[in-house]
């Protein structure tokens, strides 16, 4: 069984469809890529899944439960922690401080130093997070999200804005994350070449439609996602 | 992190010998003169927990202090089931009242926020002196409720004014303290977060109907210990006692002082004092400036001379008081880290 099972949900805001019965879903342990045109309702996905918005219709499952039970603030409880697409830092706050929060469940705060070690982010520890450079500041986050605890990662293109060097360090970082950490992790990216090296399997989706699935090459392969999405320079 | 605590460490154990030591160089009146700004500091302590730690807007808490108040003035005159409350024993029950009431009006705000937060609020202030004027019987209507004198406590020997400054900055400091260890512990890197980014707090698990209520609640507490002691030093209250402009005077010393700064909201609540008093000063030495003349004597001028002030003060110093020392101090520590 599917760790993550995301079934026939369609997510409206006005007269655009953001997702149209959509459904895909990750197991155990899997790298799994959802990639797409912008606008395609990868976001969205990622808002519905942890729960910020609620879907008109469909249904998702975590751990065969239903997460429509859930709050937004208790879907960190059910093991599912997630980064933002335009980094959301708490500004005012220092690096600790920040992992700290990430942290608010759980007990004590040497957590929030071993997962800065493990970032290798403790040289600045302490400095005010709105002074550091944007990959820097991803990488924040990207701690944050570790610092719950998390069974399941949700990544909303942790390679926008990065350096050529960056984003290559960054795709043998998140595999070693999932190897360290045991987690399934759902990364939207719009960097093929992340993408394409490392996730086991690839969701595409344009306007809202899932339109293909399978392994990297499987999808790279598929005329409709050459059609709708590689073929647009990014 | 260590590094961190000293400043602040030193800021507390020197504010505190000031205040110890500031009534033997002051006359009797500037004492309470003094004292009534630890009251405006207290209550600017809960607006910076809700305002500057936690991102929500009240334009609304004169009224806060004006339960705290009531509350004192009720307990002590008309008693509590016929029996009297002294008046230093009804400090914190008008806190938690108060404190209540923010809690209650904490729930609607989770639905609002910036503009319609404060316009909700900003209701609350006006509709609040309505409620003495309806109710009289038990809020004394506009004649109000007059206390007894504060007199010090038996064997105290010391003048009524001496003894509310000290009372009054005694309760300032312990409050101080535990606003200073709320902010630096979990609730308020809860509350940092909310104000920082509502979506990342959520999916960090930080619940917002709790948080969000729960500063209000807090806000609303100090808000309510100020109106008492306010109540208290004032011996009478009267819907006039707690206007409607003091809320927004409570909002510019907010802003004075740095939002986000505890020990600037001693400079915030100096300001709301001294130009609430002593705006015809100021308004003479704006005449000063060419092209100025603005009668002290005329009624309006106060609000005047206060939204021009907040304008300067917001033009040159946008971080407000504690703004300027952290910058100053930044200045300071950046020089010795180079240094070494
Ligand atoms: N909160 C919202 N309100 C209105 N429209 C939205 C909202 N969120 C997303 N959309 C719309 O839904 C569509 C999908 O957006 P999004 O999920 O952000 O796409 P992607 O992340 O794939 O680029 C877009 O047309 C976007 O404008
Ligand atoms: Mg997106």
């Amino acid at each position: 069984m599917p760790l993550l099972e995301v079934e026939n949900v369609s997510m409206r805001f006005g007269g655009i469809v953001a997702l149209d019965a959509v459904s895909f879903d990750a197991a155990a342990g899997e790298i799994v890529g959802l990639i797409g045109p912008n606008g395609a309702g990868k976001t969205t996905a990622f808002n519905v899944i942890t729960r910020l918005y609620t879907p008109d219709e469909g249904d998702v499952r975590f751990d065969g439960e239903s997460l429509f039970g859930t709050s937004p603030s208790g879907v960190i409880r059910r093991g599912i922690a997630r980064t933002f697409q335009n980094v959301e830092l708490f500004s005012g706050m220092s690096v600790i401080d920040n992992v700290r929060v990430g942290g608010h469940l759980r007990q004590g705060d040497q957590s929030a130093d071993d997962v800065l070690f493990y970032m290798n982010l403790h040289s600045v520890r302490d400095r005010p997070v709105s002074d550091l450079p944007y990959g820097t500041q991803k990488r924040v986050e990207l701690a944050r999200a570790l610092a719950s605890g998390p069974q399941f990662l949700l990544l909303d293109e942790p390679a926008g804005g990065l350096s050529h060097e960056e984003v290559e360090q960054l795709g043998v970082f998140i595999r070693r994350m999932r190897d360290d950490f045991e987690l399934t992790i759902l990364l939207v990216e719009h960097h093929m070449g992340l993408v394409m090296g490392i996730a086991d399997r690839v969701h595409v989706l344009d306007f809202g439609k899932r339109i293909a699935e399978g392994t990297p090459a499987e999808v790279q392969a598929n005329t409709s996602v050459i059609e709708a999405y590689l073929g647009v320079p990014t | 992190m260590r590094a961190r605590l000293w400043p602040e460490l030193s800021a507390f154990a020197a504010v505190a010998v000031v205040v110890a030591l500031l009534p033997r160089f002051v006359s009797d009146f500037r004492a309470r003169e003094l004292a009534i700004v630890g009251m405006y500091f207290i209550a600017l302590l809960g607006l910076s927990i809700l305002t500057g730690f936690n991102g929500q807007i009240s334009l609304g808490h004169g009224a806060f202090m004006a339960i705290g108040g009531y509350t004192t003035a009720i307990l002590s005159v008309d008693g509590f089931f016929g029996h009297q409350l002294r008046d230093l024993w009804t400090i914190p029950i008008a806190g938690l009242v108060a404190g209540i009431a923010g809690l209650v009006v904490g729930i609607p705000a989770l639905r609002l926020s910036g503009l319609y937060l404060a316009l909700i609020t900003f209701g609350i202030a006006v509709s609040f002196p309505q409620l003495p004027k309806e109710f009289d019987h038990f809020f004394g209507g506009t004649t109000g409720k007059i206390l007894d004198l504060a007199k010090p406590p038996f064997g105290l020997g010391t003048t009524t004014n001496n003894w509310i400054y000290y009372l009054t900055w005694g309760i300032a400091l312990v409050l101080l303290v535990a606003a200073w260890l709320l902010v630096r512990g979990k609730t308020g890197r809860a509350f940092k977060a909310i104000r920082d980014s509502e979506v990342a707090a959520v999916s960090a698990g930080i619940s917002l109907p709790r948080y969000k209520t729960l500063a209000f609640g807090i806000s609303a507490f100090y808000a309510g210990v100020a109106g008492s002691l306010y109540a208290i030093a004032n011996a009478y209250v009267n819907p006039d006692v707690f206007p409607i402009i003091l809320s927004v005077y409570l909002v510019v010393g907010l802003a004075v002082g740095g939002l986000d700064s505890l020990f600037g909201m001693i400079a915030g609540a100096a300001l709301i004092y001294f130009l609430q008093n002593h705006a015809d000063t100021v308004a003479r030495w704006i005449n000063h400036l060419p092209a100025l003349s603005l009668d002290p004597k005329q009624p309006g001028i106060p609000s005047v001379v206060f939204g021009i002030v907040l304008i300067v003060v917001m033009v040159l110093l946008p971080t407000g008081a504690g703004g300027l020392v952290r910058k100053l101090f930044g200045l300071l520590t950046s020089r010795l880290y180079t240094r070494s």
